[in-house]
């Protein structure tokens, strides 16, 4: 049996709440991170709702010294810097001293979607002025697509593989399935894994004119984000970081570290954009696909997954979600396991969901719960067809025997990651 | 400008650069950024940038090529903010 891949560390900065204990409040209580953004109908956005997370001063200044505080602009690296110093110290890993060896057998697969767009705008303006050489250097190391990977390389003087990954809104999840692949292949033993994006204008005035945000909901912030529901009527932009650290369970055994929960497999794949895919839809053949060639590779069979947490963005992409994991799992009628999106209270933190919503799933493996779906009734005529409204939970339920959660992300491009989440256990 | 001022100016201007604040407790005229501030060679391009802010001078890449030494520093900025209050 190849070796078992643990969770020893989690970091997470959501628009509802920042670090994992609060994280943990809050979906328990389904509080929701959605506000008004008074930019976006400034600008004349036609969505002016947004899911930012509420980053406090004095949490930048005990996290950063003061050189690295001025000089870092881009909001999506600050949020994937905090969560995974929040991940790399509850895992109990060291942070390097001066003159130290870099960790060999530790690395970083850390995604984004884009998060270094405020440099690059500042940038842009400068060069334009005819002021290049007042750049300095703190503009390659934030709009370069690698930079997370970079920071995060000298944060925790890692010494193996430090990439980044990007697969759009796959991103997160996609960074720690390839995270676990490389434990399981033996070439690193600790893998910092996790997800980041930056907020504001630049990132979501493109989805803005796709009319892929909620348009309707401008005075109802909280009610905006309706993932499984028949009003779903486009997602709520959002950002904020996830990570995780994962580690061999032999590795994690023998420094004593404390097991968070389990990485039982993982599949990534893409459409082709064929068979109804495109570069914004899924091939849902290939979906299904994703979904059971990650099934496999955890060696379970569909029955004995207990909870989906879905990509479920509040879009027309909801209902196929949901008949592709009903095909996948290949399970009698009448049995589908719980479901819920945690972009009901979160919105669509794009490149950063899917590594935020693995925290939100593990969180709810260790604490034996489902958190609720906010805004999902009336659900859509589609999803009724294939599940009871019990399945979906509006408030917080107590699930003792909650074992597997699956987790799935899809992106532009026609790209899907799946992965099984497994509540820790030595004995399985 | 008097060269004390400067110095001052310029110290607190380095200081979030250098990686061990104790460096600065040895700080003279005759101190290397590189050697003995230990400041990130990539760094120095913003302290640069820095001193041509805070004392209002532009500073030719040649002679921001060949700062070395604290004093270095001090003696441009004199020069320069002389050259500059005169028109």
């Amino acid at each position: 049996m190849s070796q078992r891949i643990v969770v020893t560390g989690m970091g997470v900065v959501a628009p509802n709440a920042i670090g994992c204990p609060d994280f943990d409040q809050a979906l328990r209580t389904g509080r929701s991170g959605v506000r008004r953004d008074a930019r976006l109908e400034d600008l004349g956005f036609a969505c002016q709702i947004s899911a930012v997370p509420p980053i406090q001063e004095d949490l930048l200044q005990a996290e950063f010294d003061p050189l690295t505080r001025r000089f870092l602009t881009s909001s999506g690296l600050v949020y994937g810097l905090l969560a995974a110093r929040e991940a790399w110290s509850m895992a109990g890993l060291p942070f390097p001293e001066v003159g130290q060896a870099p960790r060999t057998e530790a690395g970083t697969q850390f995604g984004t979607g884009l998060s270094g767009v405020e440099p690059l705008r500042e940038a842009i303006y400068k060069v334009d002025e005819g002021k290049v050489r007042k750049l300095g250097s703190r503009v390659v190391e934030q709009t370069m697509a690698s930079g997370i990977s970079a920071w995060l390389c000298g944060m925790f003087g890692l010494g193996n593989q430090c990439s980044t990954n990007s697969s759009a809104c796959a991103t997160g999840t996609e960074s720690i399935i390839l995270a676990a692949e490389r434990i399981r292949q033996g070439k690193a033993k600790v893998m910092l894994a996790g997800s980041c994006d930056s907020e504001g204008p630049y990132v979501w005035g493109g989805f803005d004119s796709m009319r892929v945000l909620v348009r309707q909901a401008n005075s109802r912030p909280e009610e905006a984000s309706a993932p499984l529901s028949a009003r779903a009527a486009g997602f709520v932009p959002g950002a904020g970081a996830g990570a995780l650290v994962l580690e061999s369970l032999e590795h994690a055994q023998s420094r004593g570290a404390t097991i968070l929960g389990e990485y039982l497999g993982g599949a990534i794949n893409s459409g082709g954009q064929l068979q109804g895919g495109t570069m914004t839809a899924s091939n849902p053949e290939a979906v299904v696909r994703a979904m059971q060639m990650a099934l496999q590779d955890a060696q379970i069979t569909g029955d004995k997954v207990d909870a989906i947490n879905g990509h479920l963005t509040a879009t027309m992409g909801d209902p196929k979600e949901v008949k592709n994991w009903q095909k996948a799992l290949d399970i009698p009628k009448g049995s589908f396991p719980y479901i819920n999106s945690t972009k009901s209270m979160i919105g669509h933190c794009l490149g950063a969901a899917g590594s935020i919503e693995a925290v939100a799933c593990l969180l709810q493996l260790q604490g034996a719960y489902i958190h609720p779906s906010l805004n999902a009734l009336p659900l859509h005529p589609d999803i009724a067809d294939i599940l009871p409204e019990k399945a979906v939970p509006q408030t917080v339920i107590e699930v003792p025997n909650l074992k597997i959660i699956a987790k799935s992300g899809f992106g532009f491009g026609d790209v899907n990651a799946v992965m099984l989440l497994r509540k820790w256990e030595e004995k399985r | 400008m008097e060269r004390s001022a400067a110095a001052e100016k310029l110290v607190e201007i380095v200081r979030p650069y250098v990686p061990e604040p104790e460096l600065l407790t040895h700080l003279d005229e005759g101190s290397d950024f590189l050697k003995d501030l230990k400041i990130n060679s990539a760094h120095m391009i913003d302290v640069v940038l820095d001193v041509e802010e805070a004392f209002d001078i532009e500073i030719s890449d040649e002679a921001a090529e060949s700062l070395q030494t604290v004093g270095q520093a001090i003696d441009l900025i004199l020069s320069q903010a002389g050259a500059s209050s005169g028109h």
